[in-house]
């Protein structure tokens, strides 16, 4: 039986992704993901696996490539600024079609921004990751338990679909502690085959090419549509939320990750209040679970979205709800976190029927009907 | 019955390369498979191509090969050779690739002694993108970007690679050669062979840069293309060995 330690999140997707078969780290300095690379540093000679400082984020995502490029379970873990810088890997990745774990322990932003939790770079890890028509899957752990449990689920389905996978974390679950069950590490021979790697071919089969150049028009679209089809499937059969309390639900709270542990505060208390209150909870980013939220449309009277940014993720709620309810939104950001209270005043309004975008301003409520749904 | 003289290197594929007329590419490339043959490792070695003219040189080598972005190739062969330590690993990058937007990658698997092979054309213009101011371009030259001459006092001073790197420990093998005749093809295949053999056992990061020649972009015949690399470039890119790990023993 696995025993329960107390780790930081930061720490325990390091070491979940060891136990995952991953010997292989490229990093560059950034707060808040510090943990994670200092751990992966004091691991990873131990276990005769590969920790390298890069000289930059840009060279730590090619160092990724070339790793995965060569067969290996291989990641990199940083924060926003950083991930900016490595979005031209990420997109090379994504064209070669190279499994492979980048971690986003998000702070706040644009620019160097703060180092307080954040969640604004929901637009890029999902719509915008790098140039090119392409998507990673997108985790998105709300406990010190899930960080752990989404490193295996990344490495499996990197794999699985090759694909790169992005844990998209931030300063707060990356930096608090509790109690994580860790899981049982991966024996050597189950990882998966992979005859697409560059191994040498030892004079026992054609030569392998990992690349992402097509030159002809018409065979670079047949590689990004049979990508496509990939993707199609992923977001088949990779979606994955968790609802709490939604069957009876007047009024349903979307939200993930840290924002996701004090939108189920709310929701207890509004339900102690008499509010009929219930929580989705997107563990999967892209693809996005729609079907959890459809399952819902029948009976919930409104949604309430709140995240740690001026709304994105928002709009993929409304694009799933696509008008047939109300959807209201709350959040503070810049490395601001609500507090359960503030979103249960939310959750109320929206309960009573009050349609809204509400952005705290100074401190206090701020409505703003008008742009409700364009 | 006919008596075979010359063949295709058997490292190399039958693909029709997109070099153009008078470019030393081709001489290079045949090099360095030849080595690879030679040393049998075609088997055990991975080679990384630039973004550039050699950027299609993935489809040109029997030998498995990675396609790496701009710059990156240095990175590239960092993560397969640290995740395959026993395979063979080289790059094959151009100025630009390399001096310019690939100088930090450069410089960094240089410093950590990554034990892998580079090679190094230096032809002092953007050959792909056609014929813009490369980091290796000479004081004066006049190219699509600097179509007055290059002028130190806006643009800068060319960068000298082989000199630059030799100051870094990590270095087991920088050397400077060109093809631009039968004894110095001989003493380039000498050189890039030295440098494999040195990441063979273990030395370190090894370089060998070929001044190398661009009648397209250049706008010369191919014979004019190699009196200008003798009478512009070989002065200000002296030939010659810059760090030798081995030297005096």
């Amino acid at each position: 039986m696995a025993e329960k330690v107390l780790m930081k999140g930061n720490e325990a997707l390091a070491e979940a992704a060891i136990r995952a078969g991953c010997r292989h780290f490229f990093g560059y300095p950034i707060t808040p993901q510090t943990e994670l690379a200092a751990y992966m540093a004091k691991r990873m000679p131990k276990i005769g696996g590969v920790y390298l400082q890069a000289e930059s984020e840009v060279a730590a995502i090619n160092m990724v490539y070339g790793a995965s490029a060569a067969g290996v379970r291989v990641m990199t873990s940083s924060s926003s600024p950083g991930i900016s810088l490595k979005q031209e890997g990420i997109s090379y990745m994504i064209g070669a079609d190279l499994p492979g774990l980048i971690v986003n322990v998000q702070r706040g932003g644009p620019g160097l921004g703060g180092i307080q939790p954040s969640q604004a770079d929901y637009w890029q890890a999902t719509r915008a990751v790098g140039h090119g028509d392409g998507h990673v899957v997108v985790f998105a752990p709300s406990t010190v338990q899930e960080m752990a449990d989404s490193a295996a689920s990344a490495f499996e389905l990197g794999d699985k679909y090759r694909v790169p996978v992005m844990i998209l974390a931030d300063g707060l679950l990356g930096q608090m502690m509790e109690p994580v069950i860790l899981p049982e590490p991966l024996a050597d021979d189950a990882l998966p085959k992979k005859p697409w790697a560059l191994t040498g071919h030892k004079g026992e089969r054609e030569h392998t090419v990992v690349n992402s150049l097509f030159l002809v028009a018409a065979e670079l679209e047949s590689s990004i549509l049979e990508r496509a089809e990939r993707y199609q499937q992923i977001s088949r059969d990779e979606q994955r939320a968790e609802s709490f309390l939604t069957e009876d639900a007047d009024v349903i709270v979307v939200a993930y990750g840290a924002a996701s542990r004090i939108a189920r505060s709310a929701v207890v208390k509004a339900r102690e209040q008499g509010i009929k209150a219930g929580l989705i909870r997107p563990i999967t980013l892209w693809p996005y679970p729609k079907d959890a939220l459809e399952a819902t449309l029948a009976s919930a009277k409104a949604y309430l979205v709140t995240e740690f940014s001026t709304g994105q993720m928002v709009e993929d709620v409304r694009l799933v709800v696509n008008g047939r309810k109300p959807v209201s939104f709350f959040a503070h950001t810049g490395g601001v976190v609500p507090t359960p209270d503030e979103v249960l005043e939310a959750l109320r309004l929206a309960n009573e029927g009050e349609v809204f975008d509400i952005i705290p301003f100074q401190g206090k409520l701020t409505r703003k009907k008008e742009v409700q749904n364009g | 019955m006919a008596e075979l003289l010359f063949e295709r290197t058997k490292v190399l594929t039958d693909a029709i390369t997109n070099y153009c007329p008078g470019c030393t590419h081709g001489i290079v490339q045949r090099l360095v498979a030849e080595t690879i043959d030679e040393l049998g490792i075609e088997g055990t070695t991975i080679g990384v191509t630039p973004v550039g003219c050699a950027v299609a040189a993935f489809n040109f080598y029997t030998c498995d090969m990675a396609q790496a972005a701009h710059g990156r190739a240095p990175a590239v062969a960092t993560g397969i050779k640290r995740a395959r330590p026993e395979n063979i690993v080289f790059t094959y990058q151009g100025d630009g690739d390399l001096a310019s937007i690939g100088i930090a990658e450069t410089i960094h698997a240089a410093t950590r002694g990554e034990n892998i092979t580079v090679i190094f054309i230096n032809n002092a213009i953007y050959g792909m993108t056609g014929g813009q101011m490369a980091p290796t371009s000479l004081p004066g030259q006049v190219t699509q970007t600097s179509p007055y001459g290059r002028d130190v006092a806006t643009a800068g001073y060319p960068i000298r690679v082989c000199e630059l790197l030799s100051s870094l420990d990590g270095v087991a093998l920088a050397e400077r050669v060109t093809v631009d005749k039968p004894a110095n093809v001989r003493k380039a295949k000498k050189a890039i062979k030295k440098a494999f053999e040195y990441q063979i056992e273990g030395l370190g990061y090894t370089i060998v840069e070929i001044v190398s020649t661009c009648p397209t972009n250049w706008g010369m015949t191919p014979a004019a293309s190699f009196d200008w690399l003798r009478e512009s470039m070989l002065p200000y890119y002296p030939l010659g060995i810059y760090k030798d790990a081995k030297a005096g023993e």
